[in-house]
C-alpha cells in the first residue's frame, strides 16, 4: 500500500492552483502532484505514491527501485494503475 | 518459495547476512512493521536465511487489512445509492464486506471506480456535477497527505459534490499497543520506510526511548531489510536503544514538513478501530469540522452500520506478532484470499495472504529449529 514508484520529472506546471509535474515512469508519462516537494526541476527524480511526489531521490536509487519492483512483479500492475 | 538466489544484489545480501551472523550471539525477536516489508520477506525467504535465533514477526502495517469490516459495509451502503459514484484504490475494492466486495456492486448497476490518485476522484466529481462522488480515503501517514490534498483541492476550487469516507490510521499508536500487549515478544522494530519519509523519525525516537526498543527505519528491498536487521541486532547486542535510519537514501530525519502541514490542515487525530485489533486511542485521522461538507461520514447516514468478525479468526494475534499465519487451524482451509476470515488474509500485503501466496504452510526450517 505504501509503495513508491520512482520517476523522472520532465515538465512542471500549475493546475487548479496546485504544483504539478509530468513524470516519466519507464517511458510512460503521467501527471503527478508535487505540492509537497519543493524546488524540483526537470530531470530530477521523485518517489511517487498515489499520484503524489513523496520525496526527491537520486537517479541510482530510482534505477534500483525500478529493478526491484519489476522483479517483485509489481511494476506492471502499478504502471497499469497509473492509467 | 522464491529465494535470494534470484536477487540481483545477492553478493551484498550475503555480506549483510554474514555480518548479522557475526553480530548475533543470542536469539532476538524483531518485527517488521510494513505490509510491503512482510511481502518482500516472505517472497525472498529472508526470514529463513537469517541466523537461527533471529525471528521476524509480521506487523500491523497493511492499511487495507486493518480497515474495519463495518467501514467496508458503510462504503457498501454509500456506493449502493443511485446518485453516488464511489471511488477507491483498487485493492480496497476487492476486500469482501458482509454484503460482498465493492467491485461486485458494479454488476448491480452501482458506479464504482478504481482510481490511482485521490485527485482523480476530484476530477471525476468535476466532470459529473450531478453525482455525489465519494472517495474511500484509507492508508497510513504515507497516503494521508495525498488524501488531504484532494479535500483541499475540492474545497478551494468549489467541487462541492466530492467527499471522502475517511478511515486513516497512524503507525505509532499500533506499535505502542503491541509493546503494551501482555505476552509481547517484540524486542526491536524494522520501522516503516515510506511512512517516515513523511513523519520523520521523532515519534519513533519517543517510542524507542520509552519502551527501550531499538528501531531501524527500513526500506523494502532484501538488502534494505537486512540492513535494518543488522542495525537493530547490533543495538540489541550492545544493550543500546536508538533509532537508526537504515533507509537514508530516501528518508530524511525530519521527514516531509510540507506534507505534514497538508494533513494537519484537513485532518485531526481521533480514536480508530483497527480490524483484528480493536479500538486504539488517538490512532486515526478524521476530517476537521472546517471541511465537513467533504466528510462522507457526516453527509451519509451510515454511522450505525456495524459488523461482526468470525470468532475463529486469529488475525488480531498475528497483527500483534503473537502468532504466525500457519498457527491458525483455518489457514488455507476455511480461510483463503478468496474467502478471507479476517484482516491478514484480505490484502496481498497481509501476513496470512503472503504466507498463502508463497506456500508457507509451516515455519521456515531455520526458525523451527531455533
Amino acid at each position: 500500500m505504501c509503495l513508491g514508484i520512482p520517476g523522472r520529472v520532465t515538465e512542471l506546471f500549475e493546475e487548479h492552483a496546485l504544483r504539478m509535474a509530468k513524470v516519466e515512469f519507464g517511458g510512460v508519462a503521467r501527471t503527478v502532484c508535487v505540492e509537497h516537494v519543493d524546488g524540483l526541476e526537470p530531470g530530477d527524480y521523485v518517489l511517487v505514491h498515489v499520484g503524489f511526489a513523496l520525496a526527491r531521490i537520486d537517479e541510482d536509487e530510482a534505477r534500483r527501485v525500478l529493478e526491484i519492483l519489476e522483479q517483485m512483479g509489481e511494476l506492471a500492475a502499478e504502471l497499469e494503475a497509473l492509467g | 518459495m522464491k529465494h535470494l538466489d534470484e536477487y540481483r544484489d545477492r553478493a551484498a545480501a550475503q555480506t549483510l547476512l554474514d555480518e548479522i551472523a557475526r553480530a548475533a550471539t543470542r536469539p532476538w525477536t524483531l518485527m517488521e512493521v510494513c505490509g510491503g516489508q512482510t511481502h518482500a520477506i516472505v517472497r525472498y525467504g529472508i526470514d529463513a536465511l537469517l541466523p537461527g535465533g533471529i525471528e521476524l514477526l509480521h506487523g500491523p502495517g497493511c492499511p487495507v487489512c486493518v480497515t474495519p469490516l463495518e467501514m467496508i459495509d458503510r462504503a457498501h451502503a454509500i456506493a449502493s445509492l443511485p446518485d453516488v459514484v464511489f471511488c477507491s484504490f483498487g485493492d480496497m475494492l476487492r476486500v469482501p464486506g458482509s454484503q460482498g466486495d465493492l467491485l461486485s456492486l458494479k454488476s448491480r448497476g452501482a458506479d464504482v471506480r478504481v482510481v490511482y490518485s485521490p485527485l482523480d476522484a476530484v476530477a471525476v466529481a468535476r466532470r459529473m456535477p450531478d453525482k455525489r462522488v465519494v472517495f474511500f480515503a484509507i492508508g497510513f501517514e504515507t497516503t494521508a497527505p495525498a488524501n488531504a490534498m484532494a479535500v483541499v483541492l475540492a474545497h478551494e476550487s468549489g467541487v462541492k459534490n466530492f467527499s471522502a469516507l475517511v478511515s486513516h490510521v497512524l503507525v505509532p499508536p499500533a506499535l505502542t499497543s503491541i509493546l503494551q500487549t501482555p505476552g509481547n515478544r517484540v524486542q526491536a522494530f524494522l520501522g516503516p520506510g515510506h511512512v517516515c519519509t513523511i513523519t520523520g523519525a521523532a515519534q519513533y525516537e519517543a517510542i524507542a526511548a520509552r519502551y527501550r526498543v531499538p528501531i531501524a527505519i527500513t526500506g523494502f528491498e532484501p538488502v534494505d531489510l537486512l540492513h535494518g536487521v543488522l542495525a537493530v541486532v547490533r543495538r540489541l547486542e550492545r544493550g543500546e536503544v536508538a533509532v537508526d535510519n537504515a533507509y537514508a537514501r530516501v528518508v530524511r530525519a525530519d521527514g516531509n514538513e510540507a506534507a505534514r502541514r497538508t494533513v494537519e490542515r484537513v485532518f485531526e487525530v481521533c480514536d480508530r478501530r483497527w480490524r483484528g485489533i480493536g479500538t486504539l486511542p488517538k490512532s486515526g485521522l478524521k476530517v476537521r469540522w472546517e471541511y465537513r461538507e467533504h466528510d462522507a461520514e457526516r453527509l451519509f447516514d451510515v454511522a450505525d452500520v456495524g459488523a461482526e468478525e468470525p470468532a475463529e479468526c486469529i488475525s488480531g494475534q498475528v497483527l500483534r506478532g503473537l502468532k504466525k499465519p500457519c498457527d491458525c487451524p483455518a489457514f488455507d482451509k476455511r480461510c483463503t484470499p478468496e474467502t478471507p476470515l479476517g484482516a491478514t488474509m484480505v490484502s496481498s500485503e497481509g501476513a496470512c495472504a503472503a504466507y498463502y501466496r508463497h506456500r508457507r504452510h509451516a515455519l521456515p526450517l531455520a526458525e523451527a529449529v531455533s
